[in-house]
């Protein structure tokens, strides 16, 4: 008989599944469960892009595309990019159309890693970074962030975290699960020692249009002296809700860019043609759109937080992406204890803290892509649950 | 505040006042007091609810009605307006530019009923010359309420 362990690489059999499928399949086989679990918008892509999807169908622009993406969209990612984050790239030879944003930090790990290399990676934080250093044979190194610093990273930590091995610095913020943001000053302290190392950033920006405080989010490619030892990683999915259409981009420097465009050439060929498309449509008409969006998110972002916060469980005020992260440790369970109780009882889905790193326990993810009649029926559900559990 | 305000109730009129406070990010006061004031100078005209009567009660029928009318000369549209819309029976009346003049809801417990009611009274106003009945056969949307099945929420529960 054979024997698939044999056949299978020993860095993927290691690679930890998530623990928590079951609770996750549990979820799935109740047909009312109010969920705040998904990590996507529910917005439709705006018309306009759709229609532009649809227009370069009946067109037949149906054939691969360069393997960078098409010219017109680098182009509009470059002017994007300038006006948003005042980083200029040139179109055509410092952009990289990829498919989503993980397409992007996948080539982009490959690119750089020897095995041994270390790749730092705060936690809580998405689910991708650390099995993607695994499979490079790199060796993820954790920064915990902490609730008392909002879940930024601090210098101490990264000073700490450096050593002769270290080859990345993995920065995503704003920050999914945490909604924490990192602040033109918290950038600079982290800047001052990355500066003169050969360290290379991998700053993921995918939420970077969904910040909530005063000021617009800053990236850490628009510190001085960065944007030669930082890869710039962006895409479509969330603020312009178009996750299906797999659309993302890496900014950088050429010498890395030209790299990392091998393996996107090699494995991927190009971005889906129909999306870059969509896309181009996306970057040159619809910023009143995300406008829109962005005020929706707003007033459920502060629908929920109001709620947790009602309800017990102290919820610290996300400034950016679309989550809340309440703390649950009042209830004296721990995270997956406090989702699988909540779910078996109220039948309603939240992301235990722990599913982006060991730091997330005493913490869950609630995601507000949701009306707000969805999250205010949530929140009912789970105030009743709190009290119940102090009878 | 006002603005969002109205964009806020007109999505959903059971909003509590502190969940729009919370929504804006104003106090309970500041949007109790905006609500007052604009029922007072008459913006908000009224809170009602949007039903699928098809549900509840299917004998009921809507009708479009189509008015051409003579204006008066000093009164233009008003008069004739104001007669049609103290009906009843009459859920709507718009002064419509193009083919028409007066665009008109009604409402009956039956087409006869509705017929009867364009013909003896619609019909015999004297500035009006002509009408046209237009029966409502379904309902799919009202007051931006799908009123269809909508779509289920497809996205995948635990994607993270």
């Amino acid at each position: 008989m054979i024997d698939y362990s044999k056949i299978l690489s020993d860095t993927v059999q290691n690679i930890k599944p998530s623990g928590i499928r079951k609770f996750f399949d549990i979820a799935a086989t109740m047909d009312d469960v109010i969920s705040l679990g998904v990590g996507e918008p529910d917005f439709q892509t705006p018309w306009s892009v759709r229609k532009a999807g649809i227009t370069s169908l009946e067109k037949g622009k149906t054939k691969y595309t360069s393997n960078s993406g098409l010219n017109e969209l680098r182009q509009e990612i470059s002017k994007y990019t300038a006006l948003k984050c005042g980083v200029e790239y040139d179109p055509l030879s410092e952009i990289l159309i990829s498919v989503g944003g993980s397409e992007a930090i996948d080539a982009t790990l490959r690119a750089i890693i020897t095995p041994g290399d270390e790749v730092i990676i705060p936690q809580p934080s998405y689910v991708c970074y650390e099995p993607i250093t695994e499979l490079c044979g790199g060796v993820p190194v954790i920064i915990e962030t902490l609730a008392e610093n909002d879940f930024k990273v601090t210098p101490e930590q990264l000073k700490n975290a450096i050593s002769n091995k270290t080859k990345a610095l993995i920065l995503p913020y704003p920050c999914n699960p945490t909604g924490a943001i990192m602040e033109k000053a918290d950038l600079e302290a982290l800047a001052k020692i990355l500066r003169d190392t050969n360290i290379l950033v991998i700053s993921d920006e995918i939420y970077s249009e969904l910040t909530f405080g005063e000021n617009a989010h800053t990236s850490i490619a628009s510190i001085e002296g960065m944007r030669e030892r930082t890869i710039l990683i962006n895409g479509f999915s969330k603020a312009f809700s178009m996750t299906g259409w797999r659309l993302g981009y890496a900014c950088g420097p050429k010498e890395i860019i030209s790299q990392i465009t091998k393996i996107h050439q090699f494995a991927i060929m190009c971005a889906p043609t129909t999306a870059q498309y969509a896309a181009i449509e996306a970057l040159k008409n619809c910023s009143e759109t995300v406008a829109d969006m962005k005020a929706e998110y707003n007033r459920r972002r502060r629908l929920i937080v109001d709620g947790f916060n009602k309800a017990g469980l102290t919820c610290r005020e996300p400034k950016g992406a679309f989550y809340a992260f309440p703390c649950i440790k009042s209830t004296g369970l721990t995270s997956e204890e406090f989702c699988e109780k909540l779910l078996e009882a109220k039948h309603v889905a939240v992301v235990p803290g722990t599913a982006f790193g060991k730091g997330g326990e005493g913490f869950v993810r609630a995601s507000y892509c949701y009306s707000t009649e969805h999250i205010v029926e949530a929140l009912k559900r789970i105030d009743e649950f709190v009290k119940e559990l102090k009878k | 505040m006002k603005k969002e305000l109205l964009k806020l109730l007109s999505t959903n009129a059971r909003y509590t006042v502190e969940q729009l406070a919370v929504m804006m990010a104003a106090t309970p006061e500041a949007v109790a007091a905006e609500i007052d004031a604009l029922e007072k100078e008459g913006v908000i005209c009224g809170y009602k609810t949007v039903i699928d009567w098809e549900k509840v009660d299917s004998t009921s029928v809507s009708a479009i009605i189509e008015l051409n009318v003579v204006p008066k000369a000093d009164l233009g549209f008003e008069e004739v307006a104001e007669k049609v819309a103290s009906y009843p029976e009459v859920e709507a009346v718009y002064l419509m530019s193009g083919g028409y003049d007066l665009n008109v809801v009604v409402k009956g417990k039956n087409l006869q009923d509705v017929s009867r009611f364009v013909a003896r009274e619609l019909a015999t106003i004297d500035s009006v010359t002509s009408t046209a009945t237009h029966f409502v056969m379904r309902r799919y949307k009202e007051m931006d309420v799908k009123l269809i099945e909508t779509e289920k929420d497809d996205r995948g529960t635990f994607l993270l």
